[in-house]
C-alpha cells in the first residue's frame, strides 16, 4: 500500500521530467547561428584534414599578433568543415575541394548571405608509392584505372608482378572528393580502396606495404615516394614542385580554401585579411604548401574587402 | 517492569511516523532512480529512431535510400563487371547499400568469436577445474583487467603491431584485414566470455563433482562432460554477449579493418563494418540529408541488434539460475 503510493509519486516524478525533456528538444532543435556571424574575439576553423596544420599555424602566428583573440582550429574533413559552417558551428570552414551547389543553397537558405569563396593556399595533390617500387611517373588515365579497379595489377603500368594496394580517404574528405571529380571524373572508387582517416595516416600505410598506392596533399610525404604525373601517355611526367604546380603544369592541383557564410566582420576579417597578405602567405610555405600566386593573392584579398554582396562562385 | 506494549504497537507516536515517512521517500527515490535508468535508454532509442524514421516514411528520402536499395541486390557498376551491393554515399549517384556493412560486421565478428569463444572457455576451466587457488584468485583480476583496456588502445595495437605480425606470418596482401581486426576485436572479447563463463562454472553445485569423482571419472573428464554442460545455460549467455560487445564494438575496427566496403567471404581482405561507417561518415553530414538519415538507420539496426542478443543472453542465465537452483536437488 505504502509503496504503491511511493511508485505513484515516483511515476509522476518520471513523467513530469519526460514532458519536460521533449519539450525541450522540440524547442532547441534550430543551432544558434551566432557563430558564424559577428565577430567574437573567439574565432572558431574547422574543416579539411589536409589543411589543419597550416590552419594551426596561422592560429599561432595570428594570435602572438592579437593578444585579444583565441582561434581553435579542429581537422575531421572538409565535408566536416562545410557541414558545420551550414549548422553554425563555426566561424570559418577550412575546405580543399570546392563547395557543391547544394552546400552554398543550403548556406542561402540557413543564414540569408551568400558563402564567401576565399582561396588561401595551392596544393598539388601528389600520389605516393613505396620507396622499393620501380615505377616513377604515372598518367592520369592510369590512376584513373587504378583507382576505379580497371587495373589490378602492377604489372599493367610496368612494375613489378605484384596486386596492387589501394589506400584512400574516407569521404568527408576533401582530398577524396577532389580525386573522385578531378581523377577519376566521378567514377566511384574501387570498393577495394582501404579508407584511413588522414594523409598522414596514408602515407604511413604506404610506408609500411610495397604493393601500396595513396593519394593524399603534398606536405605529407615522409618514407614514401611521391611519383611523377603526365597528362596522358604523350606528354612528359611532371614533379609536384612549387613552380609546376603554380604555372599549372602539374596535372592535379587545387586551391585549398576558406569559407564564411557572408562577407567576415569584425576579428574574422582582420584574420582573414592577414592570411592572403604577404606575411601570412609566407607561413604557407614553411608548413610545406604553396602560397598563392600574386594575381591570386591580389583577388583573393579584393573579394574580402569587395561589396557585401560578393558572391562565391 | 511495565511493557511499553501500547506505545509499540500504536504508530501514532511522531518519531515512528517521521521513520515511516522517510522509508516511504527513499523507497520512492529509489524507484524514481531505477526508472530513470529506463527512462534514459527508451530515449536514446526514441531518438535515434526519429532520425531514421525517415528512410522508411519520407519520400524524398526513398529516391536515394529506400528498404530496396538498403538490402536487396541493385545495377550497379557495368555490365561485363556488375556490382551489386555498393556503398559509396558520397558520389554523384549516391550508393547505399547496407549489405556489404552487414557483411562486414558478420565476418569480423565471427573470427571474434571463433578467437576468443575457446580461449575463455577453456581458460574458465582451467580456473575453476583445474588451477589451485593461489592461480585462480590471481587470474580473474588479471583477465579482468584486460577488459579495462580502452579499445583505441587495442585498435591502436592491431594496427602497428598485430597487422605487420600477420602479414609476415600468413603472407598476406593486404594489411589491414578481416583477420587482424577479428583478432583484436577477439581480444576485447575474452573477458566477458571468461568472467561469466567462470561464474557460470562455479555456480555447477560441488555434489556434481563430487559424485563425479566417486564413479570414477578423472579431472578432465568431470569438466567436460558434468560440469561444462550443466553450466552451459551461462556459458552460452556469456558467448551470446560478447557477439554483442563485438558487433557493436568501433574504435577497433575503425583502425584494423582497412575500412572497405567488399562483399565477399575472403577473410584475408579488408572489410566495412556498420558501426566504422557510422562513426567515420556522421561527422561530416548536413543534418537532415539522406546520408544523415541512413546514417541514423544503421544506428537504429545496431542498437535492436544488441538489443535483441542481451536480452537473449540474460534470459539464458535465468534458466541457469533456475535450473541449478530451483528444478535439481
Amino acid at each position: 500500500m505504502k509503496t504503491r503510493k511511493g511508485i505513484s509519486i515516483g511515476l509522476t516524478f518520471v513523467l513530469a521530467v519526460a514532458v519536460a525533456a521533449v519539450f525541450a528538444g522540440c524547442g532547441g532543435s534550430e543551432p544558434a547561428g551566432d557563430a558564424a556571424k559577428t565577430a567574437t574575439s573567439n574565432i572558431t576553423i574547422k574543416g579539411s584534414d589536409t589543411m589543419v596544420i597550416l590552419g594551426q599555424r596561422w592560429a599561432e602566428v595570428f594570435m602572438q599578433k592579437n593578444s585579444g583573440v583565441t582561434v581553435q582550429v579542429t581537422g575531421g574533413g572538409s565535408g566536416t568543415g562545410i557541414a558545420a559552417l551550414i549548422n553554425g558551428t563555426t566561424s570559418i570552414a577550412e575546405s580543399s575541394r570546392p563547395m557543391k551547389d547544394k552546400e552554398k543553397a543550403d548556406v542561402k537558405a540557413k543564414f540569408g548571405k551568400e558563402v564567401l569563396e576565399l582561396p588561401v593556399a595551392v596544393d598539388g595533390l601528389a600520389v605516393y608509392v613505396h620507396a622499393s617500387n620501380p615505377i616513377n611517373e604515372l598518367s592520369v588515365p592510369q590512376i584513373k584505372g587504378i583507382y576505379t579497379g580497371a587495373i589490378t595489377n602492377w604489372k599493367q603500368v610496368g612494375g613489378k608482378n605484384e596486386a596492387i594496394i589501394l589506400y584512400s580517404r574516407e569521404n568527408n574528405s576533401g582530398t577524396y572528393v577532389y580525386f573522385k571529380e578531378h581523377v577519376l571524373q566521378d567514377a566511384d572508387y574501387d570498393p577495394r580502396a582501404q579508407t584511413l582517416p588522414g594523409t598522414a595516416a596514408v602515407i604511413n600505410a604506404v610506408s609500411k606495404d610495397s604493393k601500396g598506392i595513396g593519394y593524399g596533399g603534398i606536405a605529407y610525404g615522409e618514407g614514401v615516394k611521391h611519383i611523377k604525373v603526365k597528362q596522358d601517355d604523350k606528354t612528359p611526367g611532371v614533379e609536384p614542385t612549387m613552380e609546376n604546380v603554380l604555372a599549372a603544369k602539374y596535372p592535379i592541383s587545387r586551391y585549398l580554401y576558406w569559407y564564411f557564410a557572408g562577407p567576415p566582420t569584425g576579428e574574422v576579417k582582420k584574420l582573414a585579411d592577414w592570411v592572403v597578405s604577404k606575411d601570412g602567405q609566407s607561413v604557407v610555405e614553411n608548413v610545406g604548401y604553396y602560397p598563392l600566386s600574386e594575381t591570386d593573392r591580389t583577388a583573393s584579398a579584393a573579394k574580402l574587402t569587395g561589396t557585401p554582396t560578393a558572391a562565391g562562385q | 517492569m511495565s511493557a511499553p506494549v501500547a506505545t509499540v504497537i500504536s504508530s501514532a507516536t511522531p518519531e515512528l511516523a517521521r521513520r515511516r515517512l522517510w522509508d516511504r521517500f527513499v523507497r520512492g527515490f529509489i524507484h524514481v532512480t531505477a526508472l530513470m535508468a529506463i527512462l534514459v535508454i527508451v530515449l536514446i532509442f526514441v531518438f535515434v529512431g526519429k532520425e531514421a524514421l525517415p528512410v522508411l516514411t519520407s519520400s524524398e528520402v526513398q529516391k536515394e535510400a529506400n528498404l530496396d536499395k538498403l538490402f536487396r541486390a541493385q545495377q550497379y557498376g557495368t555490365p561485363e563487371a556488375p556490382l551489386p551491393y555498393v556503398w559509396q554515399p558520397v558520389s554523384t549517384e549516391p550508393k547505399y547499400s547496407l549489405m556489404p556493412l552487414l557483411l562486414g560486421t558478420l565476418k569480423v565478428t565471427l573470427i571474434a568469436m571463433l578467437f576468443a569463444a575457446p580461449l575463455g572457455i577453456l581458460a574458465a576451466i582451467f580456473s575453476t577445474e583445474f588451477a589451485p587457488t593461489w592461480l585462480r584468485e590471481s587470474m580473474k583480476p588479471v583477465i579482468e583487467l584486460l577488459a579495462g583496456i580502452p579499445s583505441v588502445v587495442l585498435g591502436f595495437f592491431a594496427l602497428i603491431v598485430l597487422a605487420t605480425l600477420m602479414q609476415d606470418w600468413l603472407q598476406l596482401d593486404y594489411r589491414l584485414n578481416v583477420l587482424t581486426a577479428g583478432v583484436a576485436l577477439g581480444l576485447a572479447v575474452v573477458p566477458i566470455i571468461y568472467t561469466i563463463s567462470e561464474d557460470a562454472l562455479t555456480a555447477v553445485p560441488r555434489s556434481y563433482r563430487n559424485a563425479s569423482a566417486a564413479l570414477g571419472a578423472s579431472r578432465w573428464q568431470t569438466a567436460w562432460n558434468v560440469v561444462l554442460p550443466a553450466a552451459l545455460p551461462g556459458v552460452f549467455a556469456g558467448i551470446v554477449l560478447g557477439f554483442g560487445r563485438a558487433v557493436g564494438e568501433t574504435m577497433i575496427v575503425l583502425m584494423a579493418s582497412g575500412n572497405a566496403a567488399i562483399t565477399s567471404w575472403n577473410f584475408t581482405e579488408p572489410v566495412r563494418t556498420l558501426s566504422a561507417s557510422v562513426a567515420a561518415e556522421l561527422a561530416e553530414v548536413v543534418f537532415g540529408e539522406t546520408h544523415y538519415h541512413v546514417l541514423f538507420f544503421i544506428g537504429t539496426l545496431l542498437f535492436v541488434i544488441t538489443f535483441i542478443l542481451n536480452w537473449f543472453g540474460s534470459f539464458m542465465v535465468a534458466r541457469l539460475r533456475r535450473r541449478l537452483t530451483g528444478a535439481e536437488r
